[in-house]
């Protein structure tokens, strides 16, 4: 279905896609909606053809984490039940419909600030740019201590985080029918008709709140200002 | 004022923190509750707060879009060219020659005119200065437009200016520095906020806190010792459990000294230990590393405070250029080195005769804040309670029996401030206290629990606003201070030597809101038309001295800036001299007013003189 993807890159859009959904509202808004569609088989929109000049399709792997805000064992009238690992599904779907002329602003402008504000407080980008070789642990150790501390710093101000499903790890755990495949992923022996059965190994990660601040007006393209010291 | 109000405020403006905190009047029982203050954060992007750090930053015209320095409640097209709160805090640690901090401290400066703007300090020309008094203002205005914007929103019933406010002072403000706290309020909108010394409200605060309750945690004869340590100063209260008609009452009976020291210093001691650390192993850091250093510090110090299986932390420097692990620098932080720097370096083992290294001479130093010179303070505090055990023996007045030869004897501890949240430091002042106590034969003081270390002023401020409207026990002890002026005394005039100055109490110690005091007999004699000066004192001490009384070594009290008044000419004929004399009101909102009236009754107004201050010699 990917063939214009190879896995690398997919891997990478994964990557980049969750923090996406994850801080940016308006693209979990778009993913979530997309996925609204691809359960309820809707036809999807929008030519084909735009795959690439789109933005990237839905985190498929990774946590599927805080994405959607379905409640998981939440009982939403007879569609779930798509068995095993559905968001491969709706990583394949093509883009949304474009929406009629909205004045936009800059290109992933949102998506750029969520890395901005992790450099700023956490200085993630300065950490993840720089080569670790000729670093002992224990001197990484130290750096990533000020990258823990700023980057948890900056979640803490703009999103509240709690599990998906609060049961202990390692607990088990019963997955009613309904549930949502992007807020429970199932691996395994995954067979037969929900509710399904089975340990907890990941409690998964939901925004249970934002509160991003608004979009800074400069160009969102600056994630870090030169620093000149007069 | 408070006539309509519909809520108490309190405000507690501090040296590097400020709060607001809140009650509706019309509840019984309803718990004072602290404003979230929206600031800005970061360039753009404004949040709420509990504390609005007391930080003004004035940014270069081309160092921060003005949009992004925009509040939320600034009106369109105004373009904002001061930040105030964290981001104001943030941006100055880098760039200080454009920060105003202290504004408080600078305020109850001894000699400076803190009506003239000269902060930031030692700053270039082309930065723009305003006043303490100004700085002040700022920071209350701050709190007024974010209370109306999110309580009020357009309410004119509700808006900061007509509820009942009040705002604290530290207990050491004199009659000066708390004219200016209120002159500031009304540069700020507010008109007429009542005072309130901090230490107080802190019990006020523990009052509110423990409800009925606190009737049975203290009982008469107990002495109350308020150990405030805030962000930059230290203050003393000793507020005594008497019996007033055969209930509990409570009576301020005395005040320390305003000390410039505080949790700052203490994590700036600790960050220079560390730097000192660092430069023996060869290492130099700059400033924006110090800075980095110190918050790291403050960081590793709260862990090993709250944590005390953990015998060390490591700080690291992050590199300030790209290269985060390249130019990192790692330094440790033990619990010895904790130790010796901040519980021995700050509250040291000291007897109870230990007193603090001299005072350098405030009024010698023109540029500068007189800071503490002895950072201990246990030595501070020593000298607190002897001195006062001193001036309540020498004493006639009804002062509360208290217990202790030398020094008083607190019975228990009430601790302020964010920097007492660690508890081996409030642990070190109870052992302190009570080994001088246990040395004279006494019982070691207790500590009153259960306080909120950060916003207990502010709280207690509020509750103080229901105890003004008469619900709720009040804290007796009117004025901290006693006032006088000095009069040059007829003797010969002698060359070279300045003819002797004898001070005459105009104001007494102890004087309660709406009270006055009238100089009976002895009568100044003014020229109309010009001004007449008189140089102005105080003390903390002298108890006994009623309207009227002569001290004739005025060394032993504290100058504040002179008192000047000029006759107009409708009160007699130019060059006439006018017998009149002198009367003290100390006003329902806890200001001290000077007038001189003459014989037919007509008073007029004696200022304080803040120019002439900064000429000592006048």
């Amino acid at each position: 279905m990917d063939e214009t993807l190879t896995p690398l890159q997919r891997l990478f859009l994964a990557f980049v896609a969750f923090f996406a959904v994850l801080f940016n509202r308006r693209f979990a808004e778009e993913v979530h909606a997309l996925r609204a569609r691809e359960r309820a088989a809707l036809p999807p929109g929008g030519p084909p053809s735009e795959r690439e000049s789109a933005p990237p399709p839905p985190a498929d792997q990774a946590r599927p984490a805080g994405t959607a805000p379905a409640v998981p064992a939440a009982p939403p009238a007879g569609k779930g039940a798509s068995t095993v690992p559905p968001a491969v599904a709706a990583a394949a779907a093509p883009p949304p419909i474009p929406k009629p002329a909205a004045p936009k602003p800059p290109d992933h402008a949102e998506s750029l600030q969520i890395i901005a504000l992790l450099q700023r407080d956490g200085r993630l980008l300065d950490f993840l740019e720089e080569s670790l070789e000729g670093f002992s642990d224990s001197e990484i150790g130290a750096a990533a201590r000020t990258v823990h501390a700023g980057c948890k710093k900056a979640l803490g101000a703009y999103l509240q985080l709690e599990p998906v499903l609060h049961e202990p790890e390692g607990a088990s755990v019963t997955i009613a029918s309904g549930f949502d495949p992007a807020a429970v992923r199932l691996t395994g022996n995954v067979v037969g008709q929900p509710p399904f059965k089975g340990a907890l190994r990941h409690h998964g990660w939901r925004a249970a709140r934002t509160s991003f601040p608004p979009l800074p007006a400069h160009d969102p393209r600056i994630l870090a200002p030169a620093e000149v010291e007069l | 004022m408070t006539g309509g109000a519909a809520f108490a405020i309190g405000i507690d403006l501090g040296t590097t923190n400020s709060a607001l905190a809140y009650l509706p009047l019309g509840e019984e029982r309803a718990a004072p509750e602290v404003l979230p203050i929206p600031q800005l954060v970061h360039a753009g992007e404004v949040a709420d707060r509990l504390l609005l750090p007391s930080y003004l930053y004035l940014p270069h015209p081309a160092e921060m879009a003005g949009e992004a320095l925009r509040l939320p409640w600034a009106p369109p097209g105004d373009v904002p060219r001061e930040v105030v709160g964290e981001l104001g805090r943030a941006q100055g640690a880098l760039t200080p020659i454009r920060l105003v901090s202290s504004a408080k401290s600078w305020l109850c400066h001894p000699t400076l005119d803190r009506r003239a703007a000269s902060l930031p300090v030692g700053s270039p020309a082309e930065v723009p200065r305003i006043s303490p008094l100004d700085a002040s203002a700022r920071y209350l205005a701050h709190l007024r437009a974010a209370w109306n914007a999110e309580v009020a929103k357009g309410d004119p019933a509700l808006v900061l200016e007509r509820q009942a406010v009040t705002l604290t002072v530290p207990a050491s403000f004199d009659a000066v520095a708390r004219e200016l706290t209120v002159e500031a309020a009304r540069h700020a909108g507010l008109h007429d906020p009542v005072l309130l010394e901090e230490p107080q409200a802190a019990l006020y605060a523990w009052v509110e806190a423990m409800g009925d309750g606190w009737r049975k945690l203290v009982q008469v004869g107990d002495l109350i010792l308020v150990v405030d340590v805030g962000g930059g100063t230290t203050d003393f209260s000793l507020i005594a459990v008497v019996d007033r008609d055969g209930e509990l009452g409570l009576e301020r009976v005395a005040v320390g000294d305003h000390i410039l020291l505080g949790g700052d210093n203490m994590d700036l001691a600790l960050a220079h230990r560390l730097q000192q650390k660092l430069a023996d192993t060869g290492k130099t850091i700059d400033r924006w590393q110090l800075l980095a250093l110190t918050h790291g510090a403050r960081q590793a110090k709260e862990q090993l405070f709250a944590d005390r299986a953990k015998m060390s932390i490591p700080v690291t420097v992050p590199g300030r250029g790209s290269s985060l692990m390249g130019g990192a620098l790692r330094v440790e932080l033990t619990r010895g080195e904790l130790g010796s720097t901040l519980v021995d370096g700050f509250l040291p083992r000291v007897e109870v005769t230990a007193r603090p290294a001299a005072q350098r001479r405030a009024a010698l130093t023109t540029l500068g804040l007189p800071y503490a010179s002895d950072p201990a303070i246990t030595r501070q505090l020593a000298a607190f309670l002897s001195r006062q055990r001193e001036a309540l023996d020498a004493s006639t007045a009804p002062v509360p029996k208290l217990s202790g030869k030398a020094f008083l004897h607190p019975t228990a501890l009430l601790f302020n401030g964010g920097v007492m949240k660690a508890a081996e430091l409030k642990e070190r002042v109870r052992e302190v206290v009570a080994g001088w106590v246990a040395a004279e034969g006494g019982e070691p003081p207790r500590e009153l629990p259960g306080v909120d270390l950060d916003l207990a002023v502010a709280k207690g401020a509020a509750t103080y606003g229901r105890v003004r409207s008469g619900r709720g026990i009040r804290i007796r002890g009117g004025t901290a201070r006693a006032y006088y002026v000095g009069v040059e005394t007829a003797a010969p005039a002698v060359p070279g030597i300045a003819p002797p100055v004898e001070a005459l109490c105009v104001a007494p110690m102890g004087m309660e809101e709406g009270t006055r005091a009238e100089l009976p007999s002895r009568e100044l004699g003014l020229v109309v038309g010009e001004p007449a000066r008189f140089r102005f004192f105080a003390s903390s001490l002298r108890h006994d001295d009623r309207v009227g009384s002569v001290v004739e070594r005025e060394a032993e009290l504290e100058e504040l800036a002179p008192i000047e008044t000029t006759l107009p000419a409708a009160s007699g004929e130019a060059g006439q001299v006018v017998p009149v004399s002198l009367r003290a009101h100390v006003t329902e909102i806890g200001t001290l007013e000077l007038e001189a009236a003459d014989e037919k009754g007509r008073a007029w107004k004696v200022e304080f003189n803040l120019r002439a201050a900064e000429q000592p010699s006048a």
